[in-house]
């Protein structure tokens, strides 16, 4: 399991716009660099990211080579109501990792 | 008569604190804002994974490091600012992160750890961690003092191809700008560092590594005594700074 | 205890930005086709935030705004930013909605060298709008053994 950071309002009002911002350990290798022996590494990276709010698809976002290593990716939503809401990471070599959180919606 | 003269000077510009300023201020703002704000500092994720193992056994059998230190948000505060100590039993300096080693050895019987992997990296960053904010105080006892003379004098000493001693760029030139870099002053106050030219955390002693090989110098070995000792000087040097880990620097 | 002029490297000699390839400008236009599908594409409504010069390409942040009151009547649906240097022409593609509450996207990005970076938003209309930024990248000297 790749270590993740995810900032998430706890607590938030009905309607607000929250900003939601998440941070995972990864390498991102590009498939562009050679290594010692002047071969290209095969490429690694996380190729999609998506945030479910309740069920729903509130945010998703493709990624490519040119994404920093230990990806950081900041997006809004609306709280519309209290519940779960879902992080998924997936990329080369069968990558995938979910992550919850709960939001409380006043 | 030179080197007096030098050492004078060192000593005093370490007297007048407003003259020192830690790399952070030498970037950008961008970049700034990275280290300041957690939630955009992928260091982070290492201090994490350190705070994980911290509470984790090795092996089954062995404790882990909270069954000996408890909660190191009170046991390791303010311990990284006075490193590297003086190690009694056996009579040498020691960092940080060799006592983590030498830890994991006397007291866990876990695997043992290798310098710059990303276990004991995490582990240092965590325990660095503990001393955010709080000001760099190596230790006064004497045997530090042979150490620290000893890294004084290799930052002093021309090496490598290039014929450069560390005091040439960051001190003489700090500030000043290397093909398209700025010189920091190279005070230790954020390691283990999130470099982004790594693209990942590594060691103070990676970061040395990394200027001895662009002066086309011998890197030293990870651990060495003459690393621990730049390391002791640097620190002494940097006395009072506050520790920034885990810090980003280009 | 001069340092030898070799060593000094003046930063002017990095900031030269050299001239994109008429491929590089192809790789950039076929991309932006792609997302567009060919519809054309309006300056404005974009914004898109990078520091116009960067210490090291290995992590840029970067952030883009498209001015829209997100409703249903008025959003955007996609946004995409692309660049005219690194291998790929690609960044990052990402899908919007009125549950958005705002047309924003923060990142850290890899910028291979100096170069121009797109931001393209598909709003609900069918309309493109975007900004283009021509970002400088100075890298590091010395190099890692």
């Amino acid at each position: 399991m790749a270590r993740v950071l995810l900032r998430v309002p706890t607590m938030t009002e009905k309607g607000s716009v929250i900003e939601i911002r998440a941070l995972i350990q990864h390498v991102m290798e590009t498939g562009y660099r050679p290594n010692a022996q002047g071969e290209l590494q095969p490429r690694d990276i996380i190729w999609t990211f998506t945030c479910r709010y309740g069920g729903e698809v509130v945010f998703n976002a493709t990624l490519s080579p040119a994404i920093a290593a230990n990806p950081f990716i900041a997006f809004t939503t609306i709280a519309t109501q209290s519940g779960p809401v879902s992080f998924t990471w997936e990329g080369d070599n069968g990558f995938a990792q979910t992550e919850t959180r709960h939001i409380t919606v006043t | 008569m030179k080197r007096i003269a030098l050492a004078l000077f060192a000593c005093c510009s370490i007297a007048s604190a407003d003259e020192r300023r830690s790399g952070l201020l030498d970037m950008r703002p961008e970049a700034q804002a990275m280290q300041r704000d957690d939630s955009m500092n992928p260091g982070m994720l290492w201090v994490l994974d350190g705070e994980a193992l911290w509470g984790r056994k090795p092996t089954p059998a062995a404790q882990s490091c909270a069954d000996c230190h408890g909660d190191a948000a009170a046991s390791m505060r303010g311990v990284a600012a006075r490193y590297p100590a003086f190690d009694q039993a056996s009579g040498s300096a020691i960092d940080l992160a060799g006592r983590i080693i030498q830890c994991r050895e006397a007291h866990q019987a876990g695997p043992p750890l290798a310098r710059e992997s990303k276990e004991l990296l995490a582990l240092s960053s965590f325990v660095a961690h503990q001393s955010r904010g709080l000001p760099i105080a190596p230790p006064e006892d004497t045997g530090m003092r042979a150490v620290r003379a000893l890294g004084q004098r290799i930052y002093n000493t021309r090496m490598g191809q290039l014929d450069l001693s560390c005091a040439q760029c960051h001190d003489d030139h700090a500030g000043r700008r290397l093909a398209g870099s700025s010189i920091p002053q190279a005070h230790p106050t954020g390691y283990p560092i999130y470099r982004l030219e790594w693209q990942g955390v590594g060691s103070l002693q990676r970061r040395l590594r990394g200027c001895m090989v662009g002066v086309r110098a011998e890197p030293f070995a990870y651990g060495s005594s003459e690393f621990i000792a730049i390391e002791a000087y640097l620190m002494e040097r940097a006395r009072g700074m506050a520790l920034e880990t885990p810090a980003i620097r280009p | 205890m001069t340092i030898s002029r070799r060593v000094l490297l003046a930063a002017p000699g990095a900031l030269l930005l050299p001239a994109p390839t008429r491929a590089d400008q192809q790789k950039l236009a076929a991309a932006l086709r792609d997302f567009t599908g060919g519809q054309p594409m309006r300056e404005g409504r974009v914004r898109l935030d990078v520091s116009p010069l960067v210490e090291n390409g290995n992590a840029v942040p970067i952030s883009v705004m498209v001015e829209t009151p997100m409703t249903a009547a008025d959003h955007v649906r996609r946004i995409g930013v692309f660049n005219e240097r690194n291998p790929q022409p690609i960044v990052i593609t990402a899908q919007f909605g009125p549950r958005s509450g705002r047309a924003f996207l923060a990142t850290h990005i890899r910028l291979a060298t100096s170069q121009a970076l797109v931001a393209v938003a598909e709003m609900n209309d069918g309309s493109f709008w975007s900004q283009r930024v021509e970002v400088i990248v100075t890298l590091a000297a010395c190099i890692e053994g």
